[in-house]
């Protein structure tokens, strides 16, 4: 604290300065460091698209392309966006791929932190949830947001888990949830066979034809996806991501599309 | 607009960075309402999360029990609610710990005033309705806005539908645009069953007109402390939350599905 | 104990006029009055056990565990005082996180030992603390394969293929030389592990012991993991059959 009265903000020009109580020569340069303001506001780079995730009978099952854009262009075309933490859990990311790269380091060295302690306890999806919505929080708190929209899938103790949380803090926890354009395109394709039959009635088989499907759905509407993507799940066995499947496109259909195929008018 | 855009100091200035700013604020929709009685509260808020015009879940809970006689219900932003939710129940734990036994009703809307004015100058983008029983044995709402400033009423609706909710409560409990019956005065205090089925009807109405409301109500019910379970009776899908055969305020909630479009 | 009254053994900032630090010596004391550890290098993995001293019997069996994990793939065995070696697994923790988060990759054990080896070492130069009343084994499978460190109160440490700390010292080591370390399984070196600390274990002065045993290779999948009961079950009654036949 500057105790110095004459210190504490000025008028600039000093001929308001009526009793005149400081000598001008020695009076200190007042440097406002925040003039430019701080820096820290970003914006997504290399992004990611969809996350797609649903609970079913086994636990919970997750998809994501492996795309990563740089804006409009398909950078890197073989990035995984599934993520196992721990022996329970598999996190889902789209938006900044760099963020989620940051978040996969501090969530290893979660996990690290707990194993050291060998105390027979380990961390399940809920409460790795529980942390990683604290940071998403956290950070939008701080203005300064990691870009990202994550699911979190589980299984442990015979309990499945699935929740979403975004660069805002914004958690909500569902039995089918999809992040970016799958929000749009592949949710309500998802929900319609889920809010039929629930989780429990929906056998691996099922859950993985409707992601694949879902997932196709994707490629064809949403510009920055990819008919390349991977399949996670978390059962009672534990996480199993698959490598990445590609799918085949069919695209004779456009030909019929006016403006896209060969007509003329 | 125009004249403010004149003056030098909104002039545009070329050379500097163009900043786009974060905003670290959304709005999930949703409805909630209190109705306080003579000798009972009823708390309630409809259970859809959504942004835009995507419904993000039908089930993410805006009110919840804070003791056996104290009932909060958050509307606003979903981060906000549930981060200043977690710390009330946080700060009612401590006062347990310290005082063993549980805050006071107005004691809660008063430490709840400290919580938002606390974070005056970044809010918490939440309004609140409180309800539940005082310590004199009375039904009680309080609401607040965002930044704290709060009172004790009647009733109160808060959230996306508040514009629908609140003006039919005004002339269903406030009696505002009626003219009681020659020789009659309009009662002070509505009985249970009465209230309850306003709420039913309060998030029904809003469900039908309003996009962000719907999916399923929630109901949360406390009775003072000897009060009969009279306006209950008959009630479908109302579950005890207190200890059945406790002689102290009794604690009960209603869920019930809202239409899901 | 000629150190005793010249008054160059109250500080561990004083030398000695021929040159020593008598309480860094000192913290070697504390370390060989404990209960021996040792550590075990071999072809595909480490075997940590230690002689856990039990003084008495009402404390909860498998209580104040000598042995701790630092990494996934790093254990750490002490003998000296308990206390000291808890700190000295937690700075390992922050160091090797430390190490994660710089190179993004595991951490050698052996930059761990160099970063501890340091830690321990200021321990040594100011009148203001006492040296760490410790010797630690660090064990690890990293990217070089299996490894051995141990770091004494001095902060000197070396790299061994066995190594054995504590009151028993000695004897183990000799066993240790006896076995051909570089052939043996990781399996196997548990068999030995258990045989050794058995064999070490004084009952004439030590009544009760624990025997405390860890392992990394590749059945833990390269983590460091107790050894699981039924095997060091197994190990413990060859133990002690051994014994019987080495006593008769």
């Amino acid at each position: 604290m500057d105790h110095f009265p004459t210190n504490w903000g000025r008028p600039r020009n000093d001929a308001v300065d009526a009793y005149n109580t400081y000598p001008l020569h020695s009076r200190p340069v007042h440097h406002d460091s925040f003039a430019d303001g701080v820096q820290r506001t970003q914006q997504p780079i290399v992004t990611g698209t969809s996350v797609l995730a649903i609970r079913y009978k086994d636990g919970v099952m997750m998809a994501a392309d492996t795309l990563a854009s740089y804006g409009s262009l398909a950078r890197f075309k073989d990035v995984t966006r599934l993520h196992a933490v721990g022996d329970y859990t598999i996190l889902g990311a789209g938006g900044d791929m760099s963020d989620f790269q940051y978040l996969k380091s501090v969530l290893n060295d979660l996990i690290i932190d707990e194993f050291t302690q060998a105390d027979g306890h380990a961390l399940g999806p809920s409460e790795i949830f529980e942390v990683l919505s604290g940071i998403m929080y956290g950070r939008r708190s701080k203005f300064n947001p990691l870009w990202n929209s994550l699911l979190v899938g589980g299984f442990k103790d015979g309990k499945s888990f699935l929740a979403y949380v975004d660069l805002l803090g914004t958690t909500y926890k569902d039995n089918a949830i999809a992040t970016g354009y799958g929000a749009y395109i592949a949710l309500p394709l998802l929900r319609e066979i889920m809010d039929a039959k629930g989780p429990e009635n929906i056998s691996e088989e099922e859950a993985r034809s409707m992601l694949t499907e879902s997932m196709k759905v994707l490629f064809y509407r949403d510009a920055r996806s990819l008919n390349k993507f991977q399949i996670g799940k978390i059962t009672a066995t534990g996480v199993e991501i698959s490598d990445a499947i590609s799918v085949p496109t069919e695209w004779a259909f456009a030909e019929k599309i006016r403006g896209y195929g060969a007509q003329t008018q | 607009m125009s004249d403010l855009m004149a003056h030098p100091y909104h002039q545009y200035h070329p050379q500097q960075p163009q900043q786009r700013q974060f905003n670290p604020y959304t709005e999930n929709g949703g409805t909630i309402l209190a109705i306080a009685g003579a000798d009972f509260s009823v708390i309630a808020g409809d259970t859809r999360q959504s942004e835009g015009y995507s419904i993000q879940t039908r089930y993410a809970p805006k009110v919840f029990k804070l003791t056996d006689k104290a009932v909060l219900a958050v509307n606003g932003f979903a981060a906000d609610g549930n981060m200043f939710v977690k710390k009330v129940k946080q700060r009612l734990e401590w006062y347990r710990h310290a005082h063993s036994k549980d805050m006071p009703l107005r004691a809660i809307a008063r430490m709840i005033q400290t919580m938002l004015y606390a974070q005056r100058f970044f809010p918490y983008y939440v309004y609140n309705i409180l309800g539940g029983i005082e310590e004199d044995g009375t039904g009680a709402v309080y609401s607040f806005d965002p930044v704290g400033s709060y009172e004790r009423e009647a009733c109160r609706a808060a959230g996306a539908a508040s514009a629908l909710v609140q003006p039919f409560l005004d002339n269903q409990i406030y009696f505002k645009n009626q003219t009681p019956a020659l020789g009659s005065a309009h009662p002070t205090h509505l009985p249970l069953r009465h209230v309850v089925e306003l709420v039913i009807d309060s998030f029904t109405g809003a469900t039908e007109r309003h996009i962000e409301v719907g999916d399923s109500l929630e109901m949360y019910i406390v009775l003072a402390r000897g009060r009969s379970l009279q306006g209950l009776e008959g009630l479908k899908d109302v579950r005890e939350l207190s200890t059945p055969g406790s002689n102290g305020e009794r604690l009960f909630v209603l869920r019930k599905p809202l239409k899901r479009d | 104990m000629t150190s005793i009254g010249t008054g160059y053994d109250l500080s561990a900032s004083t030398y000695s006029p021929d040159g020593r630090i008598f309480q860094v010596e000192y913290a070697g004391k504390a370390v060989e009055n404990s209960g021996t550890a040792i550590g075990l290098r071999v072809k595909d993995g480490v075997v940590l056990a230690v002689e856990k001293l039990v003084h008495s019997k009402l404390l909860v069996p498998e209580a104040n565990r000598r042995i701790q994990t630092i990494d996934r793939h790093i254990g750490m065995a002490t003998a000296g005082l308990l206390a000291d070696g808890r700190h000295l697994a937690n700075r390992a923790r922050d160091e090797a996180q430390n190490l994660r988060d710089t190179y993004r990759t595991p951490p050698t054990l052996k930059g761990v030992a160099d970063r501890l080896g340091l830690y321990v070492q200021a321990y040594t130069l100011y009148s203001s603390v006492r040296p760490f009343g410790i010797s630690s084994i660090l064990g690890a499978v990293d990217k070089d394969g299996p490894v051995l460190y141990v770091i004494e109160p001095s902060g000197i440490f070396y790299g061994y293929h066995g190594a054995a700390v504590g009151k028993g010292r000695q004897l183990a080591k000799t066993e240790l030389e006896k076995l051909k370390l570089s052939e043996l399984t990781t399996r196997e070196a548990v068999m030995e592990a258990a045989r050794i600390i058995y064999l070490v274990h004084d009952d004439a002065k030590d009544k009760e012991f624990e025997l405390e045993m860890s392992w990394i290779g590749d059945e833990t999948q390269g983590r460091h993991l107790a050894v699981p009961d039924d095997l060091k079950k197994e190990a413990e009654q060859k133990a002690k059959d051994a014994l019987e036949q080495f006593e008769d």
